[in-house]
């Protein structure tokens, strides 16, 4: 489970999450949805502790995130998380991409990672890449690496930002079955995105943030169909 | 005037000697790349830190190495580390001379090299649960040295040329000291420096035409 209470982050004067509160629990599929600068990305890196916070505490499985005495190298283990872009290691091919972490963080050896990187890789359709460095990939390929290189280390979470922003639109496809496949395996995910079909598709609920502030949150069906936010409702009417 | 008689066959006999040096060259060039780069990773690292006193240590060194003549670097190593008692070899005091001058530049490089490498690398590697450490020795290291790889090659060289400096601390067993002992007793000195022109010559060509071949088998990505 992860637990956001009353967090709240600036970047100097400007403040970027204003007193967020949130649950997410195991199994869960959150969507995040809002415009650009509201704060998404920002939440994503804090729930994982690449940023600090300035209030507030977020659990996670009932480990304060943000304390000092949180071993943050093991708690990542549990969370994996993916980035809009540049992602991938260029000097390591696909699978050595994949294997890094295990044989350094989780002290498997060579014969063990290599094994999981490849079901895997196999999982996310780039079972014939192996060998090949990133920059040979596509896009929507080295999004696929980026997240099987963090299944690969058996997160109990995946926290995932626009993985899709930064594609040509044919490849978005192959990047959303993935995380679909993801969800209907159970996986617990927090996902930012702008694909509204696939928000609305696969998330038990959908969050609307905007200028730091989680100003609805609600069942897709719900937030998509009747929103109540009045930022909601123009920010639904102009993606549509 | 111009009475000079070339006489080569006096100079091709100290051939072998004049190799002999070009050895302790290349092993003193050497040498002094891998302390340099050893050097040069502590100081980035340094750098890297936070920590103001280290990064001062760090930026003083590079200010140092390259702003002032090698020379003067090894000159300092072996007489004024005299003055404190310390009393250096003539090859040592070469080898850390020439080291001191590679690890200012390489830190230099490394420095540039970084910028070219986005952060989000770190970030990536953080996020799968390595340390910093972990971090920048999988991730950061390969591709900074990989960057720096041209400017690695230059300095081989150039730590090559370096050691002809070597004369200054009465070094003699090197490629320019034979040469120079072989001068004093035989004046033939115009044969002796254009067969030493040449050894240098093909060693460098051959450092940057290997380094050539061993980026292409190193670096495939
Ligand atoms: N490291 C940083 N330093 C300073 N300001 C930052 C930093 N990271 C983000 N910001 C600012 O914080 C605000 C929120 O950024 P964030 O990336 O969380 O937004 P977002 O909702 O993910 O937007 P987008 O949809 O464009 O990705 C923005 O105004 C951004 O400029
Ligand atoms: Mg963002």
């Amino acid at each position: 489970m992860i637990e956001i209470e009353n967090v709240r982050k600036s970047f100097g004067p400007l403040e970027v999450l204003k007193g967020i509160n949130l649950t997410v629990a195991k199994g869960e599929v959150l969507t995040v949805i809002g415009g650009s600068g509201s704060g998404k990305s920002t939440l994503l890196t804090c729930i994982n502790g690449l940023e600090p916070i300035d209030s507030g505490r977020i659990l996670v499985d009932g480990i304060e995130v943000h304390a000092r005495t949180t071993d943050l190298n093991k708690l990542r283990q549990k969370i994996g998380i993916v980035f809009q872009q540049w992602n991938a290691f260029p000097h390591l091919t696909v699978l050595e991409n994949v294997m890094l972490a295990q044989v350094k963080v989780l002290k498997r050896s060579k014969a063990e990672a290599e094994a999981e990187a490849v079901r895997q890789l196999n999982h996310v359709g780039l079972g014939d890449k192996l060998k090949v460095y990133p920059s040979k990939l596509s896009g929507g390929q080295q999004q696929r690496m980026a997240i099987a290189r963090a299944l690969a280390m058996s997160p109990d979470y995946m926290l995932l930002d626009e993985v899709t922003s930064a594609l040509d639109p044919q490849l978005v496809g192959e990047v959303l079955d993935t995380l679909r496949m993801l969800a209907s395996e159970g996986m617990t995910m927090i996902c930012v995105t702008h694909e509204m079909k696939f928000a609305r598709e696969v998330s038990d609920r959908v969050a609307f943030f905007h200028k730091g502030v989680m100003a609805e949150i609600a069942p897709p069906e719900e937030l998509f169909g009747a929103p109540k936010d009045p930022e909601l409702q123009k920010f639904l009417a102009a993606t549509h | 005037m111009f009475n000079y008689n070339f006489r080569w066959n006096q100079a091709l006999n100290s051939l072998p000697d004049m190799l002999q040096g070009a050895l302790v060259t290349m092993e003193i060039a050497i040498l002094s790349m891998v302390i340099g780069i050893s050097v040069a990773i502590v100081l980035t690292l340094f750098r890297l830190s936070g920590n103001r006193i280290l990064s001062a240590i760090s930026a003083t060194w590079v200010e140092i190495a390259r702003n002032t003549p090698a020379l003067f670097q090894i000159y300092m190593v072996h007489f004024g580390l005299g003055g404190f008692g310390v009393h250096l070899s003539p090859y040592l005091s070469l080898l850390i001379g020439i080291a001191f001058n590679n690890a200012g530049y390489l830190t230099e490089n490394f420095r540039g090299a970084l910028k070219a490498i986005p952060d989000t690398q770190t970030r990536a590697a953080r996020s799968l649960g390595m340390s910093s450490i972990q971090a920048f020795q999988s991730v950061i290291l390969p591709q900074m040295l990989r960057i720096s790889f041209l400017p690695m090659t230059n300095q081989m060289v150039w730590a090559i040329l370096m050691t002809s400096l070597g004369a200054v601390v009465a070094m003699n067993t090197d490629l320019y000291g034979v040469t120079s002992d072989l001068n004093a007793r035989t004046f033939r000195t115009f044969e002796l420096f254009a067969i030493a022109a040449v050894i240098f010559y093909v060693i460098t060509k051959v450092i940057t035409l290997s380094a050539r071949l061993l980026a292409a088998r190193l670096f495939r990505y």
